[in-house]
């Protein structure tokens, strides 16, 4: 099995230049991981020079995803990306700027940051994580837990009474007219991560084109805090998850006025 | 628009005119009384048109600081204007602008408080200012203007300062001279920077991976103690360089002076009519008026203090900056305070009784 030999003919997969060689500190299963690699995937089938990419990096699980991918990064500040990308891209027009955050990051402690960088059409990427728990402190409710799921801060599962309704955050995006682009896939099944991949580069595109925002959500599987194995988790989001949240493509274009 | 054009002008709308001419990069801001006319002043002159300023109404103090930390991430010079309830907003951000060693100008048009309070003039964020007021072990270099044309002068102070610490600087003015009109002689054109020139003069930035260079990153997470400590002394070099070499004070008629006032400020300019009222009545009074608020002049009030029988602090407060007064002369003479607050301005008659009250009583 060892003896495959390796040249050009028969090189049908290699890993991302782009992709450092450092272990990453994500859990086994773990969405982060598939959609940091597809990141640095699409910039590098782009074929453009990282002299044209500016990533900003949240607070979170993703805390680390400069470590990973080999471009100039911004670390913001808890929820702040979208302001810090708005500083980002009106200095450095014409470049690919976007953020990578978490469900605490867009849905709660920044969602205004992020519904009014859309509001004024900032021509930047949010790559939103959306896992349905605030992974990095121990998997507490976050506005995206949906009803019935049990997490540290709802365990006895997230009561509508007790907690409110999940903010379904692809809705809302797509009703801004500063986005151009809204999508939400996952990374649970090989087809999955292939919508994904091309949802992140229609935004990435759309960055460097100056058409506005974009936001694609992608729901991820936290098997660590789901208390799960990894196939469980992604068999857990295409059981429930896509119910609460349904994938697609909520907007392809902005409106004209 | 010319170099040294003389103009009449509120402070806000000097400032903001002399940004444009310093070449900054960007601003952010939000609208609070009693400094909107800066942002109100940018939009007028329509600098994106011009050296290609950035300017942009952010959605709350917070999206605005943040927005300057993106700018500076970039290498560029960006500035935000607020009063005090947004400045505490804004802490959290000028915290890791710090943290990240990122240069900015923060401008703190300060009004009465402590919450909503009023939107009269004060001087009651001297504690937030000069202490750091956000989390953490940093300072910012704090300058506080007392006229028009020091409102349009300090600019450049604080931009060369932040980028030469790659550290947040503050103006810290009180509502009064945010508010009034003098005339003042705007600074010359600068140049501002173009792409490359930031690429090159700040290799620093997150501007985009070359080639010949590893990745950039702006960050103010260190999670090994050892790394985070070391970073935190060669913040601490800084300040310490900055405490010998970037002081700046003034005096009025300190040479024969027996008693002193100290204020800073709006405060400062109204006890100079207070000292000419004092030896008008053949009272050897003297000023010492600290620019910067931090690194504060304590070598300077220490030397001329030595042979004063007493110091009058006057501040539009309760007493915050007696506390440094105190530890530049070590408690060694008797040092009183005098301060109106809630946005109550005192005149120079006031001051003087005050001082007589004091002192000579």
């Amino acid at each position: 099995m060892n003896n495959v030999a390796h040249s050009p003919q028969n090189l049908i997969y290699q890993k991302p230049k782009l992709l450092t060689d450092v272990n990453m500190h994500y859990c086994p299963g773990c969405s982060h991981a598939t959609v940091n690699k597809l990141i640095a995937e699409v910039i590098e089938e782009m074929g453009i020079s990282t002299e044209e990419v500016i990533g900003v990096s949240p607070v979170g699980c993703g805390v680390f995803i400069y470590n990973y991918i080999d471009i100039d990064w911004v670390e913001a500040a808890h929820g702040r990306a979208p302001a810090v990308a708005t500083g980002v891209s009106r200095l450095n027009p014409g470049k690919l700027v976007f953020t990578y955050q978490g469900d605490g990051e867009v849905t709660a402690i920044g969602i205004g940051e992020a519904i009014h960088a859309c509001g004024r059409g900032e021509n930047i990427a949010i790559i939103f994580i959306n896992n349905a728990v605030f992974g990095m402190t121990n998997g507490q409710m976050a506005p995206t837990t949906p009803l019935g799921m049990a997490t540290t801060t709802c365990p006895d599962g997230r009561s509508a009474e007790l907690n409110g309704y999940p903010l379904k955050m692809a809705e809302i995006f797509s009703k801004i007219d500063g986005t151009c682009y809204v999508a939400r896939q996952a990374v649970n099944t090989y087809k999955a991560v292939k919508k994904t991949k091309k949802a992140i580069r229609t935004a990435f595109e759309n960055s460097i084109q100056g058409k506005g925002t974009s936001v694609v959500e992608i729901i991820c599987a936290c098997p660590t805090n789901w208390k799960m194995t990894p196939a469980e988790a992604n068999q857990w989001i295409s059981d429930n998850s896509v119910k609460s949240f349904p994938l697609g493509v909520f907007k392809k274009s902005r409106p004209k006025f | 628009m010319q170099d040294n054009e003389v103009m009449l002008l509120k402070g806000n709308e000097a400032l903001a005119m002399a940004a444009i001419r310093y070449g900054a990069d960007a601003y952010f801001g939000y609208p609070i009384t009693p400094q909107s006319e800066i942002m109100e002043t940018l939009v007028a002159q329509k600098p994106w048109l011009s050296t290609g300023m950035v300017v942009i109404q952010a959605e709350s103090e917070v999206a605005a600081i943040n927005m300057v930390y993106g700018a500076a991430s970039t290498g560029r010079c960006a500035f935000t204007s607020s009063s005090g309830p947004g400045i505490s907003l804004m802490q959290n951000g000028i915290s890791y602008l710090a943290g990240a060693n990122l240069p900015c100008v923060v401008v703190n048009v300060m009004r009465g408080g402590p919450g909503l309070g009023t939107i009269s003039p004060s001087q009651a964020d001297y504690f937030q200012a000069t202490r750091g007021g956000g989390h953490g072990d940093y300072r910012t270099l704090v300058i506080a203007p007392s006229s028009v044309q020091d409102m349009a002068d300090f600019v450049a102070i604080a931009f060369d300062w932040a980028l030469r610490h790659r550290n947040p600087a503050m103006i810290l003015v009180d509502g009064t001279i945010g508010q009034m009109m003098e005339k003042v002689v705007l600074p010359p054109f600068r140049h501002r920077l173009s792409a490359e020139e930031v690429k090159e003069q700040r290799p620093w930035a997150s501007t985009g991976k070359t080639t010949n260079r590893s990745r950039n990153l702006i960050s103010s997470l260190q999670l090994d103690p050892l790394k985070m400590e070391q970073r935190c002394l060669e913040r601490e070099q800084r300040y310490l360089q900055a405490q010998q070499t970037d002081v700046r004070y003034e005096t009025l008629s300190t040479d024969d002076a027996e008693y002193l006032l100290i204020a800073f400020g709006s405060a400062a300019r109204i006890c100079s009519k207070t000292v000419s009222l004092a030896r008008a009545q053949g009272i050897k009074l003297g000023l010492i008026r600290p620019i910067t608020l931090w690194p504060f002049p304590s070598e300077a009030i220490k030397s001329i203090a030595r042979h004063a029988k007493g110091i009058l602090v006057v501040e539009l407060n309760s007493g915050q900056m007696i506390d440094d007064v105190r530890l530049a002369t070590a408690d060694s003479i008797e040092i009183k305070h005098y301060g109106r607050l809630g946005g109550v301005v005192f005149t120079p008659d006031e001051i003087l009784t005050a001082f007589t009250n004091s002192f000579l009583h």
